[in-house]
């Protein structure tokens, strides 16, 4: 093959808008992720203030009749809006997140391989994306549904919305998540370049394997579920409808089985990334290598038990509930070993506050809350009180956001030198940072509280004695959007005007920081030879 | 190219190359296992709760239909492996009409399959809320037989369909796949180092001979 002419790389190497759509180059595939899932989020967001803004006042009806406080249009309004954020956040930004974006760029680098396994189905699985993606929207913006991202049965079946177009939809993006993992396996069991044991992986490798066996494991469940729930609706077949002798209860256990399994598809991969953040910028080797890894992979196992947590109060047995309270009580552990290693990771580290540590440092704080908290609602008699309230809702946005869109931030910046060859403004990255951290907390800490003072998650209305409360909440998210703005001014600003970035900014010890910033066509220009570990800072 | 075979370039030769296509399609097919799996777990939920329906609904379905069907699809799994094999052994031609005739057998499925079928609509025998009991009742009736008992038979009804619908959308992906292993075995694209894509399918179709063997039993046999 013709060796690139000096100062090619690969987002240079070919140009326009074809190039792009047909590409099977990982790291270009992940420049298409990177766009299309930021778009979503966008989406998702606007989606989110929208719900906060109808939350920010109690509706009341004056002496005439009229309502006051009222935002949007509908209550109606406010249950397909919650749908949107709901799926569009879960099934199009969190879970495609972090493996499609980072994941694809970065996995084959980390270990020293040319490309993924399999470059046309790596292509083809951002096609699936973006068809699940296209009729979700179309769905949205010609009709409307308004289940909540998780289609329960029997109000699923009655609904008179396009619930069953939705559900293909969410059918067509499993497909892509399924085929991720596949690629990752493959790519992980074959084609390390030489030296790369399994045990000399980067963790950021380890996390994405475990989850792409999840992915690979979990979503089937998903798919056949939909899909009964689509033959539901057309056929009417019976199996989750009482009438026939079904159990709509059936589905709930299904969708779970896949769903608690899904939120380690969303948070495994965060982990990786934190673990390659923490021992960069404390320039120090990572405490507990192994038992990291292991731990991702224990997650992985417990998380397909664990899934009747969900169900405490919809009629599971009470042996049943024991059980799955004690398995859910066993993630911690697993968890628990992968806080207090990165802990151990900083101590005596010499630690540098560079933006992408600061996002470390606030998923540590912030999914520390979200871990505490979900092992109080693993606890029965805690969870039958604070079941479908806002605790709930402050429980898994403290994962999911405080974890994995801190985790995707920081990834980000830390990766960002490498994905385009530009610095961006740290000044600015840190702005982002101060924004994002503290929104999130003025946002969520609240609906703690709110939880426990009983107000019911889903709802359009709640009583005046919420209304303060919810008005810092509101204010939170507008902190959380200002953060987001000014993250995507750093980004936008760094690509136009950045300083050209050297290959290793940060010092990091992983094989992408050998490969040139932004890396050629074929990442190294001689296969890499490793001969230790992935952390060995001296 | 190497030795015949199109090497892409981050594969260092044809056997690691080949050794990754497969351990790609076995976990593929693992997804497909467990997607039946779901539906199979509902089966035997509700066969646990329904025993009495689901052998009066797995009554109007011919055992004997099913069951030529059965050989019809192992008699096919034959082939496809012939077909592999004759690839391996260097014989194209061969090859192509082992897997034709498998594609000739898994067209005899979906026609039997089909006849099946549109006797059950005929009778007023439709999947869930669909079925018409009343349609059915007045066919039982004509022949002489005792009218349906349960009062959930539809669901039954909904397994059978959605489990042998499935299975046999699998069927048709499965011989336009085979269908294009031959179009490409006839361009003279396989050789004993590369036969790739016909033990990818071939695998894909195993596969979907197996779940039939479980179905089998489960739809036909049951009560
Ligand atoms: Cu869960």
């Amino acid at each position: 093959m013709a060796h690139a002419a000096h100062g090619s790389n690969y987002l240079n190497a070919e140009k326009g808008l074809w190039s792009w759509l047909t590409s099977l180059d990982h790291k270009r595939i992940g420049i298409l992720y990177f766009i299309s899932v930021m778009s979503f989020f966008l989406l998702g967001g606007i989606a989110a203030l929208l719900l906060r803004g109808e939350l920010f006042a109690y509706n009341a009806v004056d002496a005439l009749g009229k309502t006051t406080g009222q935002l949007l249009p509908s209550a109606d309004a406010y249950n397909q809006i919650l749908t949107y954020h709901g799926a569009i956040m879960v099934f199009m930004v969190i879970i495609p997140g972090i493996p499609a974006i980072l994941g694809n760029i970065f996995l084959p680098l980390q270990i020293g391989a040319k490309d993924v396994a399999f470059p046309k189905l790596n292509l083809a699985s951002w096609y699936c994306l973006m068809a699940g993606a296209s009729l979700a929207m179309f769905t949205m913006f010609s009709t409307k549904v308004d289940t909540g991202w998780t289609f329960y049965t029997p109000y699923s079946i009655k609904s008179g919305t396009a619930v069953t177009t939705m559900v293909l939809a969410a059918f067509i993006t499993g497909m892509s998540s399924i085929l991720t993992g596949l690629n990752f396996i493959v790519t992980v069991h074959k084609l390390r370049c030489p030296g790369m044991t399994m045990w000399r992986m980067p963790l950021f490798v380890w996390a994405l394997y475990s989850t792409a066996i999840i992915q690979v494991l979990a979503t089937p469940i998903l798919a056949i579920t939909l899909l009964l729930l689509a033959m539901e609706r057309t056929f009417g077949v019976g199996i989750f409808d009482p009438k026939l002798g079904g159990d709509p209860v059936l589905f709930q256990h299904f969708f779970w089985f896949y769903s608690h399994p899904a939120v380690y598809i969303m948070i495994l991969p965060a982990m990786g990334v934190i673990s390659e953040l923490i021992t960069t910028f404390s320039k120090k080797t990572i405490f507990g290598y192994t038992a990291i890894a292991y731990s991702s992979l224990g997650i992985a196992a417990v998380s397909f038990f664990v899934w009747g947590h969900h169900m405490f109060v919809s009629g599971q047995s009470e042996f049943a509930g024991i059980v799955f309270s004690f398995l859910t009580m066993l993630v911690g552990v697993p968890t628990a070993i992968k806080m207090f290693n990165w802990v151990a990771t900083m101590y005596k580290g010499s630690i540098e506050f560079a933006s992408p540590m600061l996002f470390a440092l606030g998923f540590l704080f912030l999914f520390a809350i979200g871990g505490v908290t979900g092992i109080m609602l693993a606890v029965i008699p805690v969870d039958v009180h604070f079941h479908d309230t806002y605790f709930v809702v402050a429980h898994f946005h403290y994962v999911m956001v405080g974890g994995t869109l801190m985790a995707i931030m920081g990834g980000f910046y830390y990766w960002f030198p490498k994905m385009f060859g530009k610095m961006y403004s740290e000044f600015w990255a840190r702005m982002s940072w101060v924004f994002i951290f503290v929104g999130f907390n003025v946002t969520f800490f609240p609906q703690f509280i709110l939880g426990a003072m009983g107000m019911p998650r889903r709802y359009f209305n709640y009583i005046p004695a919420y209304e303060p409360l919810n008005r810092i909440s509101t204010m939170g998210s507008w902190l959380i959007a200002i953060g987001f703005l000014m993250a995507l001014y750093t980004i936008i600003n760094g690509l136009i005007s950045g300083a050209k970035a050297p290959k290793n900014p940060w010092g990091s010890k992983t094989l992408e920081w050998e490969a040139d910033s932004p890396p050629s066509v074929h990442n190294f220009d001689h296969e890499p030879v490793v001969t230790a570990g992935p952390y060995e800072y001296k | 190219m190497i030795n015949g075979v199109p090497v892409q370039e981050h594969y260092r030769d044809a056997s690691h190359q080949f050794a990754s296509a497969k351990e790609g399609i076995w976990l593929f097919m693992a997804t497909e296992i467990l997607m039946f799996g779901g539906l199979f777990v509902g089966y035997l939920i509700f066969h646990m709760k329904y025993p009495e329906m689901f052998a009066e609904g797995a009554q109007f379905l011919d055992w004997r239909l099913g069951f030529i069907n059965t050989l019809v699809l192992i008699f096919s799994s034959l082939t496809m492996a012939l077909g592999i094999y004759f690839c391996q052994i260097n014989q194209p031609k061969k090859a192509v009409g082992a897997l034709a005739v498998t594609i000739l057998c898994g067209a005899i499925f979906m026609v039997i399959k089909y006849f099946e079928y549109t006797h059950k609509f005929h009778m007023g025998i439709f999947p869930g809320r669909m079925l018409d009991l009343e349609m059915l009742n007045h066919h039982l009736h004509e022949m002489g037989k005792p009218a349906i008992v349960s009062t959930n038979l539809g669901m039954y009804f909904g397994f059978y369909f959605c489990m042998s619908g499935l299975h046999g959308i699998h069927v048709i992906l499965g011989m336009c796949m085979i269908s294009w292993c031959l179009y490409r075995c006839m361009r003279g694209d396989f050789n004993p180092n590369y036969y790739t894509a016909v033990e990818g399918v071939g695998i894909f179709w195993h596969i979907i001979d197996l779940v039939w063997i479980f179905l089998f039993p489960l739809l036909y046999l049951v009560g």
